[in-house]
């Protein structure tokens, strides 16, 4: 029984296992765009070879056993043996899909085998020549014992044996170990000591081993140095003696009763694989803290005058460093966007064939980092978006042709920095949004009564309404019940917005934009009375001293001021969230232009006071979920200060107008 | 005590090989392919190379040949960590040098056999 607990390493062997997979599938889709590298191949091979190996070792043999076909297959291809046909790759992609959930299985401490495994397995087992479905191998029979004395062995190692780093030496104590040994040495063919190599071997051996051993032990010792070396080995027998033929029934290994882990210490507890140059520049930078807190320290009984200058420095290198240090820390949590977007190849591929529809994808930026809570939760959004401009907004090819255009499709996804933000853009150069059927679409669901006198913009945005769908017929690609409504609101649960832009005739443009982390915002901070609010820098369009005469009173006890040609309501935060402004007249104070949802708004507020940077705590987790606040954050001075939700100030607004 | 440098480009092969390995006393250095195996044994003096096959950047039986072109380990004990257990690639392996040879799937206890074997 080994002391070693294999189980410590599962998940590292899960992990790397789930890389080798998108490895893999990102190979044989180029593979099956017709590139013809050989590395590409090799990936594939040894994504298989690698899972199959880690799997025989740490004891999931159901993936051993699936894995080792697909690895035969791939060294059909490998060694020219078979073609890389669309077929083999096809079925390649669906057997890293199935080992996937076979390994996502085992980890949870299932069984890996479905029936969905063992009928690919089949498949697979069919196109590669030869091989058995289940390879296990079949025990050899027990060969009838022999009455063996002993061993004669004769060993003579050709010159370079010594140079493959085996030592006969070595073997020797081996063999001892199996019995009395005598040796002999035979050193006729030692040359003249200047004649001699010291790194080649002369001598020869004849060895007796007065042990009963078995020829495989015996054996076993010489396997490495087999074709190194003249070896005969012989067995002296004893005097044949009458032999039970008695098979001694192999033991029967008692079943293991199986452990079923919580699956969620597994899969829940997520980990971030970071760059050891990340943890050197953390390192170096609390080493700098530290000397600088040392400096600092020396202050402790008071500061005299002379040492003024001193501790300005001193401050000032402790600000850097925390700016540093703060940097450095948020930089571990961001994962390059290229871990979403690798899913897109494959969807893209299976989603064009199963629509007779010839698509390009088009990646751009693909590692352009993101906070890593946020790229968990951007995949389906994209995935979404991604789904709908393959099923509604690029044409079948005859209509692509039709139309002028090239029968191929392009589909650009694209990552890029905008100020404080992370852009995503999904466009498809496909018919646009069909602005007839929308609004048609629209107003049948009572969203809208007439599309009349609707910019193009508004009516694009109606198909984030809830409960909208365009597609004549809803097919099993996009229509599952989750509409642009959902998309919308996931974007926004991340602090994000998503517009669209769309040309009939040339395409349609999805552009969500986010912020860089969630855990940190850049704000501006505003007195309403006695509170501090902060307004999330990304939201605010300016802020504006606004004239009496530009207010308008409206019916139900609203105001509407007019800001550049528009006119927009002003919420006033003291309203809202209950507090005593001091300020009530519009001209005290100041409002903060923000927008949201496409929407904008004014938010009166007393006074501003400046930006910073804020910690977002989260309020639902210490408190409770208020609606207009989206977090709290400690200031300076110690004090809590709440985060303005723009988006749900914009609901309220909106649900006041409506109410 | 031995200083053994453990190639693989699994992380989790190289995990429970050092892991193992320095649960019985041994000093172990890790390298995930060739290269890299290549360029830490110019550093380090290893008393013993275990050696995956198939890595990417450079696999296992091309470090072999270019490790034994190093004076200082021409003689020292090569093991190839194999799941190929066909004779061909066993033979490469030790036409490039190497002592010979562990398959995959081993447990720690056939590992520390098999290190005990060439380090006895």
């Amino acid at each position: 029984m080994s002391k070693v607990d294999l189980a410590q390493f599962h998940k590292a062997f899960y992990e790397e296992s789930l890389d080798g997979l998108d490895a893999m599938e990102q190979a044989l889709l180029a593979l099956d765009e017709g590139a013809e590298d050989p590395e590409l191949i090799n990936v594939v091979f040894r994504a298989a070879h690698s899972i199959k190996g880690g799997a025989a070792t740490f004891g999931f043999t159901d993936v051993a056993a699936f894995t080792h076909v697909a690895e035969n297959l791939m060294d059909e291809v490998r060694s020219g043996r078979r073609p890389m046909e669309k077929a083999v790759v096809e079925l390649l992609l669906r057997s890293g899909d199935t080992v996937r959930d076979m390994l996502s299985l085992s980890m949870t401490g299932q069984p890996a085998a479905t029936a969905e495994s063992q009928a690919l397995l089949a498949e697979l087992s069919a196109m590669v020549s030869g091989v058995a479905v289940a390879p296990v191998a079949a025990a050899k029979a027990a060969a009838p014992a022999e009455a063996i004395e002993g061993w004669d062995i004769a060993f003579r190692p050709f010159d370079y044996l010594l140079k493959s780093g085996n030592d006969p030496a070595r073997m020797f104590r081996e063999l001892e170990a199996l019995g009395p040994l005598a040796v002999t040495c035979d050193a006729s063919k030692l040359p003249a000591l200047a004649d001699m190599d010291a790194e080649s071997s002369y001598l020869g051996w004849t060895l007796s081993l007065d042990a009963g051993a078995k020829r495989a032990a015996v054996e076993g010792v010489f396997d490495w140095v087999d074709g190194d070396c003249d070896l005969t080995v012989t067995p002296r027998i004893a005097a044949p003696a009458p032999v039970a033929a008695a098979v001694a029934a192999a033991p029967v290994a008692a079943a293991a009763p199986r452990t079923v882990r919580d699956p969620a210490a597994n899969s829940e507890s997520s980990s971030v694989r970071v760059g050891i140059e990340k943890i050197d520049t953390l390192i170096n930078l609390v080493g700098e803290l530290v000397i600088t807190q040392s400096m600092l320290s020396q202050f402790n009984d008071g500061v005299d005058a002379s040492q003024l200058e001193m501790l300005r420095h001193g401050l000032a290198q402790l600000g850097r460093h925390t700016r540093e240090l703060q940097e450095s820390v948020m930089s571990i949590r961001m994962l390059p966007i290229s871990t979403v977007f690798n899913r897109f190849p494959r969807l893209v591929r299976d989603l064009a064939q199963k629509l007779d529809k010839k698509v390009v994808l088009d990646m751009r930026g693909e590692t352009t980092e993101l906070d890593k809570t946020v790229l968990e939760k951007i995949g389906d959004p994209l995935v979404h978006l991604v789904r709908n401009a393959i099923d509604h907004g690029l044409e079948m090819p005859d209509k692509r042709l039709a139309a002028g255009k090239g029968d191929t499709g392009t589909l650009r996804l694209e990552a890029f920095h905008r100020g404080g933000s992370i852009v995503v853009e999904v466009a498809d150069n496909g018919a646009g949004l069909n602005r007839e059927a929308i609004v048609a679409k629209a107003i049948q669901r009572g969203i809208i009564a007439t599309g009349e006198g609707m910019s193009d913009e508004a009516v694009s945005d109606l198909i984030f309404e809830a409960g909208f769908s365009t597609a004549a017929a809803t097919t099993d690609l996009s229509g599952r019940g989750v509409g642009m409504d959902v998309v919308r609101r996931n974007v926004m649960d991340l602090g994000g917005t998503v517009a669209i832009r769309s040309v009939q005739g040339s395409g349609t443009t999805f552009t969500i934009t986010l912020p860089l982390t969630l855990a940190i915002i850049d704000g501006l901070t505003a007195a309403v009375g006695e509170e501090i609010y902060i307004v999330p820098l990304v939201s605010i369009i300016e802020s504006v001293q606004v004239k009496p005469d530009t207010v308008r009173s409206v019916a139900g006890g609203g105001e509407l001021f007019r800001f550049r040609d528009n006119w927009m309501p002003i919420v006033r935060l003291f309203d809202v969230f209950g507090c005593a402004g001091q300020r009530r007249a519009v001209d005290e104070g100041i409002v903060i232009v923000v927008e949201g949802e496409g929407t904008r708004i004014g938010l009166f507020v007393d006074e501003l006071i400046g930006q910073q940077q804020a910690v977002v705590k989260s309020l639902e987790a210490n408190y409770r979920r208020v609606t207009g606040i989206s977090g709290a954050t400690i200031l300076a001075d110690g004090s809590v200060a709440l985060i303005a939700d723009v988006t749900g100030l914009v609901r309220m607004q909106a649900r006041r107008k409506a109410a | 005590m031995a200083k053994i440098l453990a190639v693989d480009d699994s992380a989790s092969m190289r995990s429970m090989v050092a892991f193992t390995l320095r649960g019985a006393g041994h000093d172990v250095e890790e390298a995930d392919n060739g290269q890299a195996a290549l360029d830490s044994a110019a550093v380090h003096k290893f008393d013993l190379i275990l050696a995956d096959v198939n890595m990417p950047v450079m696999d296992g039986i091309t470090m072999v040949r270019e490790i034994r072109t190093r004076a200082d380990y021409r003689g020292i004990p090569i093991l190839m960590l194999t799941t190929e257990s066909n004779p061909e690639k066993k033979m490469e392996g030790k036409a490039a040098g190497a002592t010979g040879w562990l398959v995959k799937p081993f447990d720690p206890d056939q590992l520390l056999a098999t290190v005990n074997r060439v380090l006895g």
